[in-house]
């Protein structure tokens, strides 16, 4: 029999509960209240009082009410439908609830139990098989999805029976499995697992190598991420961090985004329920909407849902991760679900640490991004879950804990600038400052050379020397005043920001400039370090910024064509002109 | 608050802090209201039968034997078309010498709207100051606030805006008014004669501050009556968010919780979001949008308060008293409406973005112009005429005592951009120089 305690004390939506039985750490309760039940998490245990954290609005809760402990900790619900859904915190389907507003308790299923699924078998009786082996396939959407033995199965089983080919629900049995003691169990198309453990079924999880395609310049080509790989944006309000990760949903190569609006504006979310459905998915055709599932906890939702619902979008990253696809995971933002967790230390009266967020703040951070990777699973398939987080530093200050602790845990740093967001220079990623860990690996270096390019990993520290070159000249120019420097420096800034205007800088509201292909991006690099490298002839100081100037509008004209066409043919022949021009001829 | 017949008094008070105190009671329940000799108090924290409540006007005076009685039930606000035109304080009860609302009463501070059934803001809020609709331009469902110092007259700004924009409802909820403020919504609503389309939530700083925190909730409260259950548009006004935030300071300090950053409470954000995050357009047509003030010490930014504000909302407008000309205006570089790309060029004149854009870039040269002559260097033509342009611009379209209507903005802009600059230095596109500008582009500079 489970468990069962009556409420004791409420402060917020931590309630003090008395029980009659043994409970777990991060067991599942539900309080029942006289017209609807609550959803809470044990966070603490004291003797016979058990803290639990509440999922919703405490109000009117009175002491003595009955609680109901399940037995288990908070669990996603996996299976085929998950695709396209738009989920709460706690992967409650948020299109099956009734009217305009929430209401408490009001839990929809995640999945749906009548909905019909064409079932094909891959294993055959007889096989032997274990956790996360492939048992068949349905068609969910698009998308082949893996029916695969549920990761709670230890040891190795033998398929006894495995239905045919076939349409079936959710919940029928579609094989059975007989262990090694001979007992049978029976399996069907759905599994439960809990968020807050990582799903391990894979063979082994090596340094990810393969370069992830973002159609983001500043990114592939100056700051790359990898697939399986772990990055961060950190920003102040205003400097573009949800329009780069819509950004990076929208254009970024991978089979499948999960995306996590964790305590932002519900607008910004409203926002992908408008545009998704709509929009082409670049690489295939389909709707963007087609390859995308969203948690929604959003800042006027319940605060402690929102640390569940990074958990929830992680679990069912990992999970199509298991189908060897190549997920994607968008947080926005982390620093939401950090306050959410220094609200509970504050009400649970912790000794807090920096700042009043919890001691372990830098402990849950870099478990939860250490559970993103590349994987080869256990039938020699590939599959990563590539995670990008925001953060929202309180006051734009990069020292503070969540920006620190994420620091040591992400391999990717992209900081936006409030400089140059003021300046209009978007994405704002401050490129010098920002950087990607991947470039050190050997094995990153030697699939670039294989897959695009020798010089491809030279010319990024090359384009990133300029950068820093560029803007030492412009602080002596600054300081020096124009004609106090050699004409050289007014050479060096302005050959940087041909760097920044042409490579950096990017207009995520214009249809080709929004996402540029590795390809062209290699020849645009190609193109500007040809003019970085170009000696230039100059009779004074005064003709170096009209000059360059006319580079860059051309350059940028090249940016807005599409590649190798007419129009842009015409503006490189153009440029070409404009180089002549100028060209110092060296004897 | 009448008490109402056969309910339990208890009169053992064992506990008396500064904001709270506490008794052992039975069948409380959590945030449950309780009159505490004659004053209203929430229950705040449970532990076992021992119940800590938070007297809203504080304790002073409170003795152990003091009555206590418990409401049953969260604070409360009756709903009708009777709101209309009429002045509460932080309960909901009246203070305009008029009659008790009659109609359904509601619990404040209610659910959250699901996010799939949100629709994209898509109706422009005209408000005749052109810093902000043709710069900042607002949107039906928005959150926004202004960013102000305590000396500028932001109070005067919003009332300004209030009486323009063509809202169905106005909900003022004013919290630490001064009651000279106070006085001055009530003369310019009156003067106006639109009394009948506004109602107003206040509390002075005669009022005990934890009052205040009654107050977003009053006033969001009656907006989502009047924009689910009559589909209106609703624009609702908070000043000052920044005194509002003080009171949870206050009340969390009192509740020896821990600060965080700037002596606020750790669940800042959620509770600036909570209430902001209620404007929304609704499928049905109604909305709510909310216009706050938030007071920043010195301009600074990265203060819990403002940094908090500026994470949730929408957007942030930013008063500036510009030198030149001796007025305020509305900052074009600081200030941003995030949701104006879902109206600008749509459901205002096609030109509007290009103008806009051109329009601050050139302002920001005669910025850069004026650094220069504050260092001592020679201007060049170029400079001479963007600083030109500035003034005008400042004066003929920043100044928050403009009024006029988005056409004419446009057409002004155009008129300071042909007087003071080229058409390459323009920069916009062509056709839209020739359609607008009403240059000939090929004309001999």
């Amino acid at each position: 029999m489970n468990t069962k305690g009556k409420v004791a004390g409420v402060i917020a939506n931590l309630v003090t509960v008395e029980v009659n039985g043994p409970v777990s750490q991060n067991e599942i309760c539900y309080i029942k209240m006289s017209d609807v039940k609550l959803m809470a998490e044990v966070i603490r245990i004291n003797g016979k009082n058990t803290y639990v954290q509440v999922f919703e609005s405490t109000r009117g809760l009175k002491p003595g009410t009955e609680v109901d402990f399940t037995g288990h900790m908070l669990e996603a619900t996996l299976g085929p439908g998950i695709l396209s859904k738009n989920y709460d915190g706690l992967q409650h389907d948020l299109d099956k609830m009734d009217g305009v507003f929430l209401k408490k308790g009001d839990y929809t299923p995640a999945l749906e139990d009548d909905k019909r699924w064409e079932f094909k078998p891959i294993a055959k009786i007889g096989d032997t098989v274990i956790a996360a082996s492939w048992l068949g396939e349905v068609k969910e959407k698009w998308m082949p999805h893996k029916i695969m033995v549920p990761f709670k199965f230890k040891g190795s089983y033998t398929v006894k029976s495995i239905v045919e080919q076939g349409e079936y629900k959710i919940n029928d049995t579609i094989a059975v499995l007989v262990d090694t003691e001979n007992n049978e169990v029976s399996v069907s198309m759905v599994q439960k697992w809990p968020v807050k453990i990582p799903i391990k079924a894979y063979e082994k999880k090596p340094r990810p190598f393969k370069l992830m395609e973002t159609g983001i310049r500043v990114i592939d080509s100056l700051i790359p991420i990898v697939e399986g790989g772990t990055g961060f944006i950190p920003g102040p309000f205003g400097t573009g961090k949800t329009v780069l990760q819509h950004s990076l949903s929208k254009q970024a190569d991978a089979d499948m985004i999960v995306v996590a609006a964790c305590g932002e504006r519900a607008n910004e979310v409203v926002e992908i329920f408008a545009e998704f459905p709509e929009l082409d998915d670049p690489r295939t055709g389909r709707k963007l909407m087609e390859r995308t599932t969203i948690i929604a906890n959003t800042s006027n939702m319940p605060v402690a849902a929102r640390e569940a619902s990074v958990y929830t979008a992680m679990t069912i990253a990992e999970y199509y991760r298991s189908m060897g696809l190549k997920i994607l995971l968008l947080a926005d933002s982390t620093s939401r679900w950090a306050q959410a967790l220094r609200e509970m230390s504050n009400r649970m009266e912790e000794l807090p640490g920096p700042d009043a967020f919890p001691m372990d703040l830098p402990a849950i951070v870099s478990n939860f991004y250490a559970r993103a990777g590349f994987v080869y699973l256990n039938n020699g398939k590939t599959g990563s879950v590539t995670f990008i987080g925001t953060v929202s530093p309180a006051g734009g200050n990069l020292k503070e804990p969540v920006t620190e602790s994420t620091k040591k845990a992400a391999r990717c740093f992209y900081a936006l600038s409030q400089d140059r967001a003021d300046s209009k220079r978007y994405p704002a990623i401050e490129a010098v400052d920002s950087y990607s860990k991947y470039l050190e690996y050997p094995e990153f270096q030697e699939y670039i050379k294989e897959s695009i390019s020798t010089d491809w990993v030279e010319n990024i520290l090359s384009a990133k020397n300029i950068l820093v070159k560029g803007r030492e000249a412009y602080e002596q120019i600054n300081i020096l005043g124009d004609d106090g420097v050699p004409l050289d420096y007014h050479q060096a800034f302005w050959k940087s920001e041909l760097i920044d205007f042409i490579i950096l800088q990017q207009d995520a509201f214009d249809d080709i400039d929004s996402s540029t292909s590795i390809e062209r991006q290699q020849y645009m690099m190609n193109k500007v370090l040809d003019v970085y490298n170009t000696n230039f002839k100059f009779e004074t100081f005064e003709e170096v910024n009209p000059y360059f100037k006319r580079i860059i509008n051309v350059f940028k004209q090249m940016n807005y064509s599409e590649y190798k066409l007419e129009q842009f043919s015409k503006f490189e022949n153009e440029l070409q002109d404009i180089i002549q021009e100028k060209l110092m001829i060296v004897e | 608050m009448k008490t109402t017949a056969f309910q339990k008094i208890y009169i053992k008070i064992e506990n008396i802090t500064k904001a709270t105190c506490s008794l052992h009671a039975q069948g409380v329940g959590y945030e449950e209201l309780a009159i505490v000799n004659g004053r209203l108090a929430q229950v705040v924290k449970i532990q076992g039968s021992l119940i800590t409540l938070q007297i809203f006007s504080g304790t002073e005076g409170i003795s152990t034997n003091s009555e206590v009685i418990f409401l049953g039930h969260s604070p409360k606000l009756s709903v009708s078309e009777e709101l209309s035109g009429r002045f509460f304080n932080a309960y909901g009860l009246p203070i305009d010498d008029g009659p008790d609302v009659d109609g359904k009463v509601v619990e404040i501070g209610g659910p959250s709207v699901n996010p799939v059934r949100r629709k994209q803001p898509s109706e422009l809020i005209a408000t005749g100051i052109a810093g902000i609709d043709l710069n900042n331009t607002l949107v039906t469902g928005q959150k926004i606030p202004f960013f102000a110092d305590p000396d500028q007259p932001f109070n005067q700004v919003m009332a300004m805006v209030a009486l323009r924009a063509k809202a169905d409802k106005i909900i003022l909820g004013g919290m630490g008014l001064t009651n000279d403020d106070y006085l001055f919504f009530k003369n310019i609503f009156e003067n106006a004669g639109v009394l009948d389309r506004i109602t107003s939530f206040v509390n002075t700083t005669e009022d005990p501050p934890v009052e205040r925190l009654l107050i977003p909730d009053m006033a969001l409260t009656a907006a989502e009556y009047f924009a689910v259950e009559q589909n209106k548009n609703v624009l609702v006004l908070l000043t000052d968010m920044t005194l509002y935030a003080d009171a949870l300071s206050i009340v969390s300090n009192r509740m020896d919780q821990i600060p965080s950053k700037d002596s606020m409470p750790g669940s800042l954000y959620s509770d600036l979001a909570r209430l902001y995050e209620k404007a929304v357009q609704f499928p049905s047509g109604g909305s709510i949008t909310i216009i706050a003030v938030t007071t920043l010490s010195g301009g600074d930014i990265t203060h819990a308060i403002p940094d908090n504000t500026g994470y949730i909302t929408e957007g942030q407008l930013f008063l500036r008293k510009d030198s030149d000309i001796g007025k305020v205006i509305i900052d074009p570089f600081r200030s941003l409406s995030r949701l104006k790309q879902l109206v600008i060029g749509t459901k205002t004149r096609e030109d509007h973005p290009q103008v806009m854009n051109a329009s601050i870039r050139l302002y920001a040269d005669a910025a850069n112009a004026k650094t220069k002559l504050e260092n001592g260097f020679d201007l060049t033509d170029y400079d001479e005429r963007s600083l030109k342009f500035a003034k005008k611009y400042s004066e003929r379209l920043l100044a928050i005592d403009i009024n006029i209507d988005i056409d004419e903005m446009l057409d002004t802009a155009w008129d300071l951009l042909n007087q003071h600059f080229s058409v390459s230095e323009i920069g916009i596109k062509t056709e839209l120089i020739e359609k607008y500008g009403k240059r000939k582009v090929n004309e001999i500079e």
